[in-house]
């Protein structure tokens, strides 16, 4: 018997076993179930456009959808987007980077009925970046470069530039930049969706039971398909459980209450869960790009003396801190303004320049009590406004306290429920000095660093620092990485070393453990990616 | 023709003013009341350890030590130490000071107001003695530990406003019971007598009818002493009581205690043990106190 000719075996081989993997791969994805998942802080309200809380975006986002959004199969990548209420590719650009042009799904229709136009895209756009006087959007400093944005079609927008910028794409697909109706804004006003919810995401809100859960349903209508060719989502709903505390949280996935908690647990927990459950739990882990830092506020005194703030920071040993608290919190890594080990972040070399990063701590607590005596705040004693969620908050508000004792400083730690807490933040400006976090969905690091910046939504230190603000008008105008680099080692200096506007402790270091029939979810380097839940399907 | 009433009264004035040395007084308290006895020596170990607590620590409590984090109790630290390398020996000691302080300041800020109006309740009488019980009524329909959370909720953390928490849903339990015991005061004729001589409302309620509700008075502070030393820490291990780093029971449970119960078991078990043997003396003392106060029981 002649075997027909290996050229043309392998090739058969090889496109038959590809056919039945993709069969394979296309079939895999079940549908139903309900996804339980746990969420350790409270919803402020519902807006994306002024909150900045996982408490928020994990139980709302999946009931919205973003113009474009980072690839769900490729989370951990900076640069790959991908269309969501657009059409085709995400554009490039036009008119050297100054102009991008959105072609928008014409299958789209928001929860209650209403089909989705340009308009739409417009006026969520218009009120994140140009909001009327008194209404708050916590990102309109992302999009300083935007000139204009407008509809230029029934399903077509434009924005317009004032000069390119490569930030801007991935400003743009923030998971926080929730489409809202047009008419919902314009009939309703620019404060409705605090408090009531309309968009076209994978789920439809079913009911909100306060301090308890957030159910959400499959909406049929969704505009995305799965990998069967039917309509996404592959869950028929969800049920995010309010669980403050980390045991309850961690109980609650070893008990099979819930199956995942998308914002992390710290190691010692992750060991617990692998160690009682084995390969029922799977774990993900990445760098995480949320920093936590010791905002002062700079209204009061003596928080309004840069030399105080520099005290305080040159007293906190970060090396040292990194070593053990990674053990205990869910943080781990020393840096600046800059996600670490992104090209336009701080080396080690770098870092101990700026004030409190030098390694020798004795000598650094020995400067902060001369500066502190120096600015006649010696024995100071303040209250530190803390939020109630223990990892990181608590465990590094401990740290932070212990730190301070050490050059005499006294505080007085007050931990406050989410609410309370940005409620002192934000309206009143309640507090000496507070525990605060920039924490960005997208690693974007020209866009990331604007909440150091006096003027920026989201900047609660009180200050306003036109030198700071100019260094960053030329960093969003640069135009080659080591020209950005040059600069943003400026702004580095000038916001932690010099004017110390904030404190910063240490990166987070994300680690999700999670049961091992949740698939289509990938960990990304931000606890806000990746929360539309419509690629999730449960293995059971 | 002399009372019940009177009776019961004059043997409590008698005993409240037993001229007998204390020592003898004490012996005859510790064979009488021998489970009264061990509450008053935990009480008394607590209040020694509070008082002399910067002498009896080996460790500042506060101060962090990572390079000993979750090290097991050994001949360094007795009782091992938490997540942040604090000793939890000291911890403990230092704690008994947060747990006396917002106990009896809370137990008798709170009884005593409670006694005040009670008094003025019975006294008064009438629609004033019904809308004030009304209003009791309503404040006792909560259990204690759902107001103390409703009033921290309003007021926010800290000690201070712990011990407002606590005192709050004293009041009414201690006005409760000492109107009663005013009630049967309010008709001894030398309450109609100094009426008759013009005494003002104010001095007939705090000299006259007050000094006489004493006993019930001391059992209810003795109670809700170590009511109020756990609902302090139920509030602290909520997060809504005293905060970090401040060495207090409740908090010690709450910080690391549920992270580590698996690994590091000395965490959790040291301030339950602590919770636990405070409460348990407050009530086997003030068991004794109602035993040897009450006429009836006495009696018996």
């Amino acid at each position: 018997m002649k075997f027909p000719s290996l050229k043309f075996v392998v090739p058969l081989a090889a496109g038959l076993a590809l056919s039945f993997g993709m069969a394979g791969t296309a079939s895999a994805q079940k549908r139903g179930g309900i996804l339980n998942f746990v969420v350790g802080s409270k919803i402020p309200s519902y807006d994306g456009h002024i909150e900045g809380t996982f408490g928020m975006i994990h139980p709302i986002r999946p009931f919205y959808s973003t113009l474009i959004r980072v690839n769900p199969d490729n989370p951990q990548s900076p640069t790959d987007f991908i269309c969501d209420l657009c059409v085709g590719d995400v554009p490039k650009g036009e008119d050297g980077f100054t102009k991008y042009v959105f072609k928008i799904r014409e299958d789209v229709k928001f929860h209650d009925g209403t089909p989705l136009t340009a308009d739409d895209i417009t006026a969520t756009y218009k009120k994140i970046i140009f909001p009327p006087e008194g209404i708050a959007s916590a990102r309109k400093a992302f999009f300083k470069m935007v000139d204009s944005v407008e509809s230029t079609g029934k399903y077509e927008v434009t924005f317009k530039l004032k000069f390119p910028s490569g930030s801007f794409i991935p400003s743009v697909a923030m998971p926080f930049n929730f489409v809202y109706s047009k008419k919902d804004l314009d009939e309703k006003g620019y404060t409705w969706h605090k408090a009531n919810i309309n968009g076209t995401g994978a789920f439809t809100f079913v009911q909100h039971q306060p301090g308890s859960f957030v159910e959400g349903k499959k909406y049929a209508g969704y505009h995305h398909m799965g990998a069967d060719g039917k309509p996404k989502p592959y869950l028929d709903g969800y049920k995010a459980i309010s669980a403050p505390k980390m045991a309850l949280r961690l109980q609650a996935i070893r008990g099979d209450r819930a199956a995942i908690e998308f914002r992390g647990f710290p190691p010692k927990a992750r060991d617990d869960l692998v160690k009682a459950l084995g390969d029922k739990i799977t774990v993900q882990e990445s760098d995480w790009n949320c920093a936590l830092f010791a905002t002062p506020n700079q209204r009061r005194k003596p928080f309004d003396d840069a030399r105080v703030r520099k005290a305080l920071s040159l007293a906190l040993d970060r090396w040292g801190g990194s070593k053990y608290l990674s053990q205990i919190a869910i943080v781990k890594t020393v840096g600046g303004v800059v996600f670490p080990n992104h090209p336009l972040a701080a080396t080690k070399e770098e870092l101990v320049k700026l004030a409190g990063f030098g390694t020798d701590v004795k000598a650094n607590r020995k400067e902060a009590r001369r500066l502190l005596k120096e600015a006649g705040a010696e024995n100071l004693k303040m209250v530190f406004n803390n939020r109630g969620v223990d990892q990181p908050y608590k465990v590094v508000g401990t740290w932070l306290i212990d730190q301070w004792k050490q050059i005499g400083v006294e505080a007085e730690q007050q931990v406050n429920p989410s609410p309370v807490f940005y409620a002192k933040l934000r309206k009143k400006s309640d507090f000496d000095v507070s525990i605060d976090f920039n924490c960005q969905s997208v690693v974007n690091p020209i866009a990331d660093v604007t909440k150091f910046l006096g003027s920026a939504g989201n900047n609660y230190g009180g200050y306003k620092d036109d030198v700071l603000e100019k260094i960053y008008d030329r960093l969003l105008r640069a135009g080659t990485e080591k020209e950005q680099r040059v600069i943003m080692r400026e702004f580095e200096t000038r916001a932690l070393s010099d004017q110390v506007h904030m404190i910063p402790t240490l990166w987070w270091y994300k680690i999700n453990p999670h049961r091992s029939y949740v698939k289509g979810w990938k960990i990304a380097p931000s606890h806000y990616l990746n929360q539309s839940l419509d690629q999730i399907w449960l293995d059971k | 023709m002399v009372t019940t009433s009177e009776v019961a009264v004059e043997s409590e004035i008698e005993e409240l003013t037993d001229k007998r040395p204390f020592m003898s007084q004490l012996r005859e308290f510790g064979r009488k009341q021998p489970l009264g006895s061990i509450g008053l020596i935990i009480v008394l170990v607590m209040i020694f350890a509070s008082v002399f607590a910067p002498i009896l620590t080996p460790y500042d409590p506060e101060a962090n030590a990572f390079e000993f984090m979750l090290t097991p109790p050994n001949l360094d630290f007795l009782l091992g130490t938490d997540q942040f390398g604090r000793d939890i020996l000291s911890r403990i000691i230092y704690g008994a000071r947060t747990a006396l302080f917002v106990g009896f300041t809370a137990a008798f800020i709170g009884a005593t107001i409670g006694l005040v109006l009670g008094v003025a309740s019975a006294f008064f009488g009438g629609k004033f003695d019904l809308i004030f019980q009304r209003v009791m009524d309503v404040f006792m329909a909560f259990p204690l530990i759902i107001l103390a959370l409703a009033v921290v909720s309003i007021f926010g953390t800290g000690v201070q406003n712990v011990i407002i928490a606590i005192t709050i849903p004293f009041i009414p339990r201690c006005a409760r019971v000492v109107r009663s015991s005013a009630l049967a005061i309010r008709e001894i004729p030398y309450i109609d007598a100094a009426r008759a001589n013009g005494f003002s409302n104010s001095r007939i309620i705090m000299r006259h009818m007050v000094p006489n509700v004493m006993a019930p008075f001391l059992i209810m502070i003795t109670a809700f002493v170590g009511q109020a030393i756990l609902l302090e820490a139920s509030l602290s291990y909520l997060g809504l009581g005293v905060q970090e780093p401040v060495p207090a029971w409740g908090l010690m449970l709450q910080g690391g205690a549920e992270e580590y119960v698996e690994s590091a078991p000395w965490v959790a078990i040291w301030p339950g043990v602590a919770i636990s043997l405070a409460v348990f003396g407050f009530n086997l003392f003030g068991d004794a106190v109602r035993d040897t106060l009450d006429p009836k029981l006495r009696s018996q």
